[in-house]
């Protein structure tokens, strides 16, 4: 008999259920099929106005820095504008993000933007999120070409740009848009949710940001 | 890792008189407790997402076999491969193997419980391929040869001055006098070395905070980032995860996670909550090109139906030992095993056996605040009286305390017997008590009385004085 097998008869044995138990299998494929939301807390449950304001305030409690453009357009500026402001030299890693690609860098006077994943030589990546969730003030990551997951770990500066119309009350609601863009019961390689920059409490239980991944995270927030 | 469970009494002492285990356990005390408080204040839906985290767990546990059935089923059609181990043996042997398929070796790991468990650094050791832990506490306790002492603060017993000492030991590569008197440069410091470590690893493994059956995929949570750097860089990806961490959804899923790092740390969220399903796409520019999960046992299957089922709904947040008044007074090596606390008082002898680990449960005030802050409502103190039960019965505790509670029950089923036995035992000790009503010293209870007085009864019993009281009422009506 295989380990598979053993585990499987094992709890079937201490559950007292049978392999072959109908009603129980019903239940399992209705709950999968349904998949129900649960409980969604007030502050997740916003309109379009005060969820943009929610995240953008609880992501700066968390130690995010958060600005807000009118347009797409303006996100080269900005982008120069933070590496200007914190003495970094003009050049950064982006992926494929046609949103990205589309935005006027080349107005940028001597602006180094170099493409694809990281290998950890870059101090500063930008990238374009998926979305947003209002009431923790995180982002919602996207692994692929587009937006590389190695650049939401490795440059000591993130800067990742969201659409305002992206950022949703709730978690159940950002899966909800994940599960229509892939399908039910599919999901992209990585799906991160960032929740301000990396940081650790495990020297004397003080909270240093920095740990592994970046020291600092921007968000660019459009039409917000 | 050794088991020192059987030793918990000279252990606590131990703990007890170390004086830089008991500096560093104030961070505890303090720390944990009031970030919670905070965070659970600011959240008026909180109690009703623990009800609702509690269903969902028992909703999946009662229906184990066939959502892990599901979640294969996921995991495989995404291109990940299951790897079903029955003990800890067979969860090495299974990463063993993988590991040999690439010739790893060097492995770095992201904080996993699981793999404590099974000790899997000492078996990678002795096969000649070197894990790397990756989340700073662990790094720490590593070089320090030690095992964590808190689930997940592993280096919470240790000082930032004995950081430094075991940095200075191990990073010879960097000049001697370097400042490294602040926590953030021994944090740099360790981000560079391990950074390098992250790019030259061939396997990279982590837990699972859980598995989710809708998609076959595995949900790790990190403050560092850490874990996210063991999963996306090297060739391969091996998660390590026990049965119970199965849930139906993704909804499913965030439901509970409102509800954990509230729990554990004070936090709304981790800083990384991360969603993996199976290797490399195609068009995908970085990422593991194999994804495996072990799905390890080890005993948790035949927990099921017991009336230790209730402890597998377990989120491993640690608010029970952040609040019990025994982890805070002897930490978390005292109990032995690789799970300290309350959880751990429950779930150790499940998994090594009541003979080993007979003393946890007994390790407790049942003052209740473990299962009162459990995210999960777990029944902890009740669990325990289960497990003093069966030692009971299985004749593991002393001879004098076995004998004392069949004295006891013998008196306590005679009514009659009891009443006049205590109405004997309540004025002698009253004498015992003195002028101050404190009793210093009392045959047989030497271990009480050894660091604290009892008091001393006030002259009757209680059923006397309840007599008296109903008497007293009658003529009152009257």
């Amino acid at each position: 008999m295989s380990a598979r097998e053993a585990i499987l008869g094992r709890v079937r044995a201490s559950l007292h259920a049978p392999s072959n138990s109908d009603p129980r299998r019903e239940v399992v494929a209705d709950r999968l099929e349904k998949a129900p939301k649960g409980i969604i807390p007030e502050r997740g449950q916003r309109d379009a106005e005060a969820r943009v304001e929610l995240f953008s305030t609880i992501a700066k409690t968390l130690a995010a820095t958060v600005e807000t453009v009118a347009e797409r357009d303006d996100v080269p500026n900005a982008v120069a504008r933070y590496l200007r402001e914190r003495n970094l030299a003009p050049s950064f890693r982006m992926g494929d993000d046609k949103r990205l690609a589309a935005m006027p860098w080349s107005e940028q006077k001597s602006f180094e933007v170099k493409r694809g994943p990281t290998d950890g030589g870059d101090e500063v990546g930008v990238s374009h999120a998926f979305g947003g969730v209002a009431e923790t003030g995180t982002i919602v990551m996207i692994s692929g070409p587009e937006n590389p997951s190695t650049i939401n770990f490795l440059p000591e500066h993130h800067i990742i740009v969201v659409d305002a119309g992206d950022i949703d009350g709730a978690f159940e609601t950002a899966i909800g848009r994940v599960r229509a863009k892939f399908g039910k019961g599919n999901m992209p390689r990585t799906l991160n949710f960032i929740s301000g920059p990396s940081r650790s409490g495990d020297i004397e239980q003080k909270i240093i940001l920095g740990a592994h991944g970046p020291r600092a995270l921007h968000l660019i927030v459009v039409g917000g | 890792m050794d088991i020192t469970s059987p030793t918990f009494k000279e252990n606590a002492r131990g703990a007890l008189a170390d004086t830089q285990l008991q500096k560093a356990l104030g961070n505890v005390r303090v720390g944990f407790i009031d970030k919670r408080r905070k965070a659970i204040d600011a959240l008026p839906e909180f109690d009703a997402l623990r009800d609702r985290a509690r269903e969902i767990k028992n909703h999946t546990l009662d229906h184990l076999d066939l959502y892990l059935e599901a979640y294969e089923k996921k995991v495989i059609a995404s291109g990940g491969h299951v790897h079903w181990a029955e003990t800890a043996e067979d969860a090495r042997q299974a990463i063993l193997k993988i590991c040999r398929a690439v010739s790893a070796r060097t492995v770095t790991k992201g904080k996993t419980m699981i793999a404590e468990e099974i000790g899997l650094n000492e078996f990678l050791i002795e096969q000649g391929i070197k894990p790397i832990e990756t989340d700073l506490g662990e790094y720490i306790i590593q070089l320090r040869g030690e095992h964590p002492s808190h689930i997940i603060a592993p280096a919470v017993h240790v000082n930032k001055e004995q950081v430094e000492a075991d940095f200075r030991r191990v990073h010879v590569h960097l000049p001697p006098d370097r400042d490294l008197s602040e926590p953030e440069a021994l944090l740099n410091e360790a981000r560079r070395v391990l950074r390098q470590a992250y790019l030259d690893a061939d396997v990279g493994i982590t837990g699972a905070n859980f598995l989710v059956a809708e998609t076959g995929t595995s949900i790790i949570v990190t403050n560092e980032g850490n874990g996210d750097l063991t999963q996306i860089l090297p060739k391969v990806h091996i998660v390590i995860a026990s049965l119970e961490k199965l849930v139906p959804t993704l909804e499913d899923a965030t439901q509970i996670l409102r509800v954990l790092a509230r729990s554990a740390t004070g936090q709304d969220m981790s800083v990384y909550t991360t969603l993996s399903t199976g290797p490399r796409r195609p068009g995908d520019v970085d990422g593991p090109r194999e994804y495996h999960v072990v799905l390890l046992d080890n005993g948790r299957s035949s927990m099921l139906g017991t009336e230790f089922q209730e402890m597998l709904r377990c989120i491993r947040c640690g608010a029970c030992m952040n609040h019990c008044p025994v982890y805070h007074a002897v930490g978390g090596h005292a109990y032995g095993w690789v799970y300290p606390g309350p959880m751990g008082a429950v779930l150790t002898p499940s998994l090594i056996g009541v003979d080993k680990a007979g003393h946890l449960p007994n390790a407790s005030t049942f003052c209740g605040r473990c299962e009162s802050v459990c995210p999960m409502r777990i029944p902890l103190p009740k669990m325990m009286r289960h497990w003093r039960e069966r030692e009971f019965e299985r004749g593991l505790n002393p001879a004098t305390q076995r004998y004392g509670l069949k004295f006891w029950a013998f008196l306590a089923r005679r009514p009659a017997l009891y009443r006049f036995a205590t109405s004997l035992a309540v004025p002698a000790l009253s004498v015992f008590g003195g002028r101050k009503g404190r009793i210093h010293a009392l045959p047989l209870a030497g271990g009480w009385t050894k660091h604290r007085e009892f008091p001393a009864p006030e002259g009757k019993t209680f059923m006397q004085q309840w007599r008296q009281g109903k008497t007293a009422n009658r003529q009152v009506a009257r």
